[in-house]
């Protein structure tokens, strides 16, 4: 219960981190990405103020055996940088800098009504979906 | 600062890393996997708490319905073989130091640049 409570509590602030910072507004996001526009950097700093946020929170979960509700911890184990990685973050970099959307601030416009939103996140699960078929094909045995 | 506080929740108590993608495609019909839906439902009803105190800023966004699509596409297949997105790679990742995320982090930020510079000045007369 606590498990889902907590879950809950950080999907609730991730999201409104996502809307005050301006990341779920397109708009702000491309002109970020519009280096030879009207660039407006302050999208890094909400990156940076993040990512300085969260360190800490990771320094210390690297040096306990159990989070505080005794969940072990499920970091990633990959440390490989290959094709598959480069070639799916540069597919990842293309939509993203056509829409302005990545996963977390389409999924919070949702519920904002913008029907744009929906066909991003549609196509985004269909796009999931594919994927996961895809991986199915290659190896039976591990779907 | 709000993103980065989730992350450090999500960490320290669930220890599960606030990898958007990565929570959206592992959702499952199962107890074990509830924190996923948990996580999502919080995100998905931030705008309604948001907007209990202001109106929501509206998303705009100049791509089409076609444009929308494609994007959107390749976002979903990307952020799976990439095996993270902004959130996973570029807040969690960074925070932890992964140089792997690193790597994928330049990577889509660098693709997302020469998108933009693209369409906005390549094709300009």
């Amino acid at each position: 219960m606590m498990r889902l409570l907590f879950s809950l509590m950080s999907g609730l602030l991730f999201g409104l981190g996502l809307i005050i910072s301006g990341m779920s507004n397109p708009a702000k996001v491309l002109a970020f990405l519009d280096l030879a526009g009207n660039w407006d950097p302050s999208l890094a700093l909400v990156m940076l103020g993040a990512i300085a946020v969260a360190a800490p929170a990771f320094w210390l979960a690297r040096r306990r055996e159990r989070s505080l509700l005794g969940e072990p911890f499920m970091l990633p184990v990959a440390h490989r940088i290959d094709r598959r990685l480069l070639l799916g973050s540069l597919a990842f970099g293309i939509g993203w800098g056509v829409a302005g959307f990545c996963p977390g601030p389409a999924l919070v416009s949702l519920l904002a009504w913008q029907p744009k939103a929906w066909i991003f996140a549609a196509s985004m699960l269909a796009g999931m979906a594919l994927f996961a078929l895809l991986e199915s094909r290659r190896s039976p045995a591990a779907a | 600062m709000l993103i980065g506080l989730a992350a450090a929740i999500l960490i320290l108590f669930n220890g599960r890393i606030a990898g958007i993608s990565g929570i959206v495609a592992g959702v499952r019909l199962r107890a074990q996997e509830g924190w996923r839906l948990a996580f999502l439902a919080g995100l998905l009803l931030s705008p309604l708490l948001y907007r209990l105190y202001g109106g929501m800023p509206a998303a705009q966004t100049g791509a089409g319905a076609v444009a929308l699509c494609v994007a959107g596409l390749l976002v979903g297949v990307g952020v799976r073989y990439g095996g993270g997105c902004t959130s996973g790679h570029g807040v969690c990742g960074l925070a932890r130091r992964s140089v792997r995320s690193l790597a994928a982090t330049v990577t889509f930020m660098a693709a997302g640049f020469v998108t933009v510079y693209c369409l906005r000045h390549g094709f300009a007369p």
